[in-house]
């Protein structure tokens, strides 16, 4: 169960919060003027990285406000949060990961160790 | 009573002051305070304690620990216990009996009553033992191939009953379990001397620990190995240390509780056995005792740093009959006779790939039990420990295995042969040892499920043939045996620098055994493979992996759900490196290659009642009650929920149907004045100065023109265009709004509003608050609704001039704050009346004694139904769908005047929401008296052929009271342009005939609204 830091309540279990996807997605100032492709863009796509994705989320059993969160998608670790509004931090790409996460070198390229039979880990590289 | 036959005159750390009965398979027993099941039913010389899985072998006791494969036991299977309600007025009996518990962790108390499984009519002699002589008809996989003629469930009947475990109980648990939220600064998974060195030095260090055990006492392994520390038994030094951690107020032990989870951001969970060990009749369970204690807690611990210090657990050697009655792990026998002081047997064959089972044939000589030989794989084992079972005159057959075992209900002998230098075959000759017990060890196996679970990586040592940790991704640490650290004194080492105390370890002196390389040994080559065993409690051979592979379930994960292996309870714990090993062997991979399966949660089976903990029967979720609720219950309200809402469907009165009372309600709010209570409707306030260009955006309508003092009936979308929820806004003062939704959507819409406002439109000033519960509502409808109002005292203007429909007013009502809206979801004259929660009982009240003149009359959710169906207004979510737009339900018109942005509006302009053919909003008139069921699929034809193409279908259907008729609404394909077209609504066969009709039955012209 993650351990998010709220930034206006402090550290609550996950079960508090709702997760609400991809974080600075802008709607488009005028809808009328985007083509179906534009409005379906906004609408539905989203990115699904293996590794660090900022996305939004509610502290919804607590303050109700919502902030944005970036998050390890292969450690689940929170690298950092931030306020809506607020520029996405720059995370230099592994300089500000934590030990733990930095040591996720790539597995050997028979896999084999994988407990889990996951795939190599390659993907350190989110949308930053 | 039969006495102990196999216990040794002293020793052990039972309690020999306290004999207890007990009673196995129907026969009384006597074992000991601190004995397990296991220990006592051993201690009495049973041997026989269960059958396999598949083909019925008989099947015995073989570890100690939580391990176990064979000796699952139905403990208690008739016993119950009663829950006396906590009302005190009645008793419920309920199940006390618990499925396939390991004899090994049972602890024995008086009373103790278990049974075998999977047997019949005995353990000794059960018929289905015949299918072992039909095991080769039945290997792996054979269900999927054989039972498929003329189906599975032709023969699903006949497997479940001839495979199987324990009993699932039928009756309801009336136990206690309770659920436990914890914080520390270290966790320590498991009392061995790893973790209680660095629970000690954590503790020292002021940080909050908690250390978790499984067993009813700390100590791990040094309960039963004989080591010594300081030159002293290893145990003093575990009560020294125990000691020393209870004195610390910042140290929690936890005994008899096993943490079977690892998620993620070091939450971990763990399951406290508080009163399992004390028995059904013990004091504890029953409810009103003072010593009433739940039965288990459930843990649920987020701590900063974890230590594991979950051991090891030794692995079976694979070989013909490896699964006979009487022979065990060799750490077991030494647990057996070290620690409960029973002899498993009186003639013992210690067979190894390693140095560890000297200990044994060290210990069960020192017990006066025949050591007939130590036969180890290796060709010349010189160990210190091999040295040491020389010295004592015992025999060593180096470089042997064992060819065949001798015995089917217990070991008669052991056959064993040379292996070959390079080990790929057995040598001619065999020398058979005669024996009662055979002490066998392959290895170890790390317990890494949590490091694992955590997210951490293994790697394969070959140097011990097993996995061990290679890399944490939690703040976890892995210290002694579940390292692969399988000596003691660096175990120690290890736990007290994960303490962060590296010099404690520097005090104790610690007798050091240099223990030799194993071989690895998965399987006896040129033997059966088929009567060489892998997963007992599945009954996976050495054959079925074979086979596996020749079928090519070679990746690992194929393989387990192919052959089974590793699937049963005890999810392969002894099983799981032995079976993937050999899969190498027979694929020509090494184990690296070969790769473990996915460990998952649970570690050990947890029970279902400790999960549910609190949360069950009138607990299950929480319940709101409206403010009028009392009068509700005192007047025959039939509740329902209603999203966590208790209301009333109806009022029944005496000698009345349901129909009857529904009815008689809405007859009451046509012809003369109803009350129903709507506290639950959604209510938001709205303010700022931007509020109504935020509603603006909100509402498909155009709010902006919505004047003060005035409600407007809106809708809302998505931005996908689909309607998400209506109501009334109303304009109650400068820049001051409330929004009216649905009671199912008021927590829904004020989150996506919050949404919208705090990730979108940031520049907006507009604040939100949710006072649904703030206000209790009394909705006073019908014609003679303003005569009942005018009985209370009003500050207000009620006439039609001062208070027309759609406008809202403040003022004050019967002495109280009162906000008064006059909108109607019936159709009838209608005042929403809001007044502080507090009042509306008092509120409701009051109308219901001045209404009684003009009968005035409860109605529920069903007659509000009806009446609003009379009506033909919309029900979102009833008669709108996923899919279902504006224009779909005839608002067309105000989106395309509006002419700025709102939410959903792009949408509605895509090609599939402007295409013809989308399923409308339309009235339907039946045929006939009998309303078309609801969800009855719309049709083109009177006498369909099947499959035919659906048209939409019913959403709302009734009787109507009022114009004696059937009313229904539906969604229709193009229903918007089908005005007097017949249609057909098929239901299970059932063929209805209906006109498509406008929605509205019942006063077209709303001249009854707007009275």
């Amino acid at each position: 169960m993650l351990q998010i830091n709220c930034p206006w309540c402090g550290k609550r279990d996950e079960t508090e919060y709702c997760c609400g996807g991809e974080s600075h997605i802008t709607r488009p100032a005028n809808p009328a003027e985007v083509s179906d492709a534009e409005w379906a863009d906004y609408q539905f796509n989203r990115i699904n990285p293996k590794g660090v994705h900022l996305e939004r989320w509610c502290h919804t059993h607590g303050c109700r406000q919502w902030f944005n969160v970036a998050r390890d998608t292969v450690t689940h670790e929170i690298l950092a949060v931030y306020k809506m509004g607020e520029p996405a931090p720059q995370l230099d790409k592994g300089a500000q990961l934590s030990e733990d996460a930095k040591q996720h070198e790539p597995e050997p390229a028979s896999n084999a160790l994988s407990p889990s039979g996951e795939m190599p880990q390659l993907m350190r590289e989110g949308q930053l | 009573m039969s006495q102990s036959s196999n216990r040794l005159p002293d020793g052990g750390r039972i309690d020999r002051t306290k004999p207890l009965a007990f009673t196995f398979n129907g026969k009384a027993y006597s074992g000991f305070q601190g004995d397990t099941l296991a220990s006592a039913l051993l201690a009495n010389g049973v041997k026989v304690v269960g059958r396999s899985f598949k083909y019925h072998r008989p099947r015995a006791i073989v570890s100690a620990g939580m391990e176990e494969f064979n000796a699952l036991v139905q403990l208690e299977p008739s016993a119950g216990a009663y829950k006396e309600s906590s009302a005190g007025n009645g008793k419920e009996f309920g199940a006390f009996d618990e499925p396939n518990a390991r004899a090994t962790g049972v602890e024995l108390y008086p009373g103790l009553n278990a049974k075998s499984q999977n047997c019949w009519p005995s353990v000794n002699v059960d018929a289905w033992g015949v299918v072992n002589k039909l095991s080769k008809f039945l290997p792996a996989g054979f269900y999927y191939k054989t039972f498929i003629w003329p189906n599975w469930h032709t023969w699903e009947d006949f497997v479940r009953r001839a495979a199987g475990l324990g009993t699932v109980p039928t009756k309801v648990d009336p136990s206690d379990y309770h659920k436990h939220n914890a914080h520390c600064d270290l966790l320590v998974v498991g009392g061995g001397p790893a973790g209680l060195a660095a629970a000690l030095a954590a503790g020292n260090a002021g940080k909050r620990v908690i250390l978790v055990d499984d067993q009813e006492e700390m100590g791990g392994s040094l309960l039963w190995e004989k080591q010594t520390i300081n030159v002293a038994p290893a145990t003093e030094w575990v009560a020294q240390t125990v000691d020393r951690q209870q004195q610390l107020e910042n140290v929690q032990l936890l005994s008899r509780s096993h943490v079977f989870a690892y998620y993620d951001h070091n939450v971990l969970a763990a399951l406290e056995r508080v009163t399992d060990h004390l028995g059904p009749q013990d004091e504890s369970h029953r409810f009103r005792s003072k010593n009433h204690k739940p039965r288990q807690r459930l843990w649920k611990i987020r701590a900063e740093k974890v230590v594991l210090a979950t051991g090891a657990i030794e692995r079976p050697l694979t070989f013909v009959n490896n699964d006979r009655p009487g022979i065990m792990l060799a750490s077991a026998v030494r647990h057996y006779v070290n620690r409960y002081a029973v002899t498993p047997g009186k003639h013992a064959v210690v067979v190894t790939n390693n140095d560890s089972a000297y200990r044994t044939a060290l210990d069960l000589a020192d017990a006066g039990v025949e050591v007939v030989a130590v036969v180890d794989a290796r060709a010349n084992p010189q160990g210190a420990l091999p040295e040491q079972v020389r010295a004592r005159g015992i025999v060593i057959h180096a470089g042997k295995v064992v060819a065949n075992v001798k015995g089917t209900k217990a070991v008669r002998a052991v056959q064993i042969a040379a292996l070959s230098d390079d080990g790929k075959q057995l040598l001619a000759g065999r020398t058979t040892l005669n024996c009662d017990l055979v002490a066998m060890s392959g290895g170890w196996n790390p317990t890494v499920h949590l490091c694992s679970q955590s997210g951490g990586k293994l790697r394969y040592d070959d140097n011990t043939a097993c996995f061990v940790p290679r890399l944490s991704v939690q703040n976890e640490q892995s210290v002694g045996a579940c390292k692969g650290t399988f000596s003691l004194a660096a175990a120690l080492r290890e736990g007290f620098a994960a303490g962060d105390d590296a010099f404690e370890a520097l005090s104790l002196l610690v007798e050091e055994q240099r223990e030799e390389a194993l071989y690895p040994l998965w399987q006896i080559p040129g033997q059966p493979a088929s009567k060489q065993w892998l997963d007992f409690q599945y009954d996976v051979t050495v054959a079925d992996v074979e086979m596996a592979a020749r079928e090519n379930f070679i990746s690992v994960e194929h393989f387990k759900r192919y052959t089974g292996n590793g699937m049963s309870v005890d999810q392969g714990k002894t099983s799981n490196v032995s079976a993937l090993a050999v899969l190498g062997e027979v694929t020509g991979r090494k184990i690296p290659e070969v790769g473990t399966t996915k460990f998952r949660p649970p570690y050990h089976p947890v029970s279902i009642g400790a999960i549910v903990g609190q949360s069950n029967g009138e607990y299950y979720h929480s319940r709101l009650e409206m403010p009028g609720h009392a009068w509700h219950v005192d007047n025959g309200a039939i509740f329902e929920d209603a999203g966590g809402w208790q209301r009333p469907s109806y009022y029944l009165r005496d000698g009345e149907t349901p129909k009857q009372a529904i009815t008689r309600e809405v007859h009451a709010a046509r012809n003369a004045a109803g009350l129903f209570e709507g506290s639950p409707l959604g209510k938001i306030e709205v303010r700022g100065k931007d509020a109504v260009e935020f509603l603006n955006r909100v509402y498909l309508n155009n709010m902006k023109t919505l004047k003060e003092g005035c409600v407007r009936y809106g809708l809302m979308l998505n931005e996908n265009g689909v309607l998400i929820d209506d109501g009334v806004l109303a304009h109650l003062g400068e820049n001051h709004y409330q929004v009216g939704t649905t009671s199912a959507g008021a927590r829904r819409i004020l989150l996506w509003m919050e949404e919208w406002l705090q990730c979108e439109w940031l520049d907006l000033d507009v604040r939100l608050t949710p006072v649904t519960t703030q206000w209790a509502v009394c909705t006073l409808t019908g014609p003679k609704a303003r005569e009942v109002l005018r009985q209370l005292s009003c500050d207000i203007d009620l006439s039609a001039e001062a208070f027309p429909h759609m406008t809202v007013r403040e003022g004050t009502l019967a002495g109280v704050p009162a906000r008064i809206f006059r909108v109607s979801f019936t159709g009838e004259l209608s005042y929403e009346i809001n007044v502080p929660a507090n009042y509306g009982l008092a509120l409701w009240q009051a109308l219901m004694d001045v209404g009684a003149e003009q009968g005035i009359t409860a109605y529920g959710l069903e007659a509000l139904e009806v009446l609003r169906t009379e009506k033909g207004y919309l029900h979102l979510g009833t008669d709108t769908d996923g899919t279902t737009c504006p224009a779909d339900v005839g608002w067309g018109g105000p989106v395309a005047k509006k002419q700025t942005d709102f939410i959903g509006k792009r949408s509605l302009s895509r090609a599939h929401n402007v295409k013809s053919g989308r399923l409308e909003f339309v009235g339907l008139a039946a045929e006939g008296d009998e309303p078309m069921p609801m969800g009855a699929h719309l049709i083109n034809a009177a006498q369909p052929d099947l499959p035919i193409e659906t048209q939409g279908y019913v959403t709302s259907s009734y009787a109507s009271p009022t114009l004696n008729k059937p009313v229904a609404l539906g969604l229709l394909k193009n229903g918007q342009f089908r005005s007097g077209e017949t249609v057909y609504a098929y239901d299970q066969g059932k063929v209805y005939t209906a006109k498509v009709v406008g929605p509205v039955f019942y006063d077209q012209q709303g001249e009854r609204l707007n009275a």
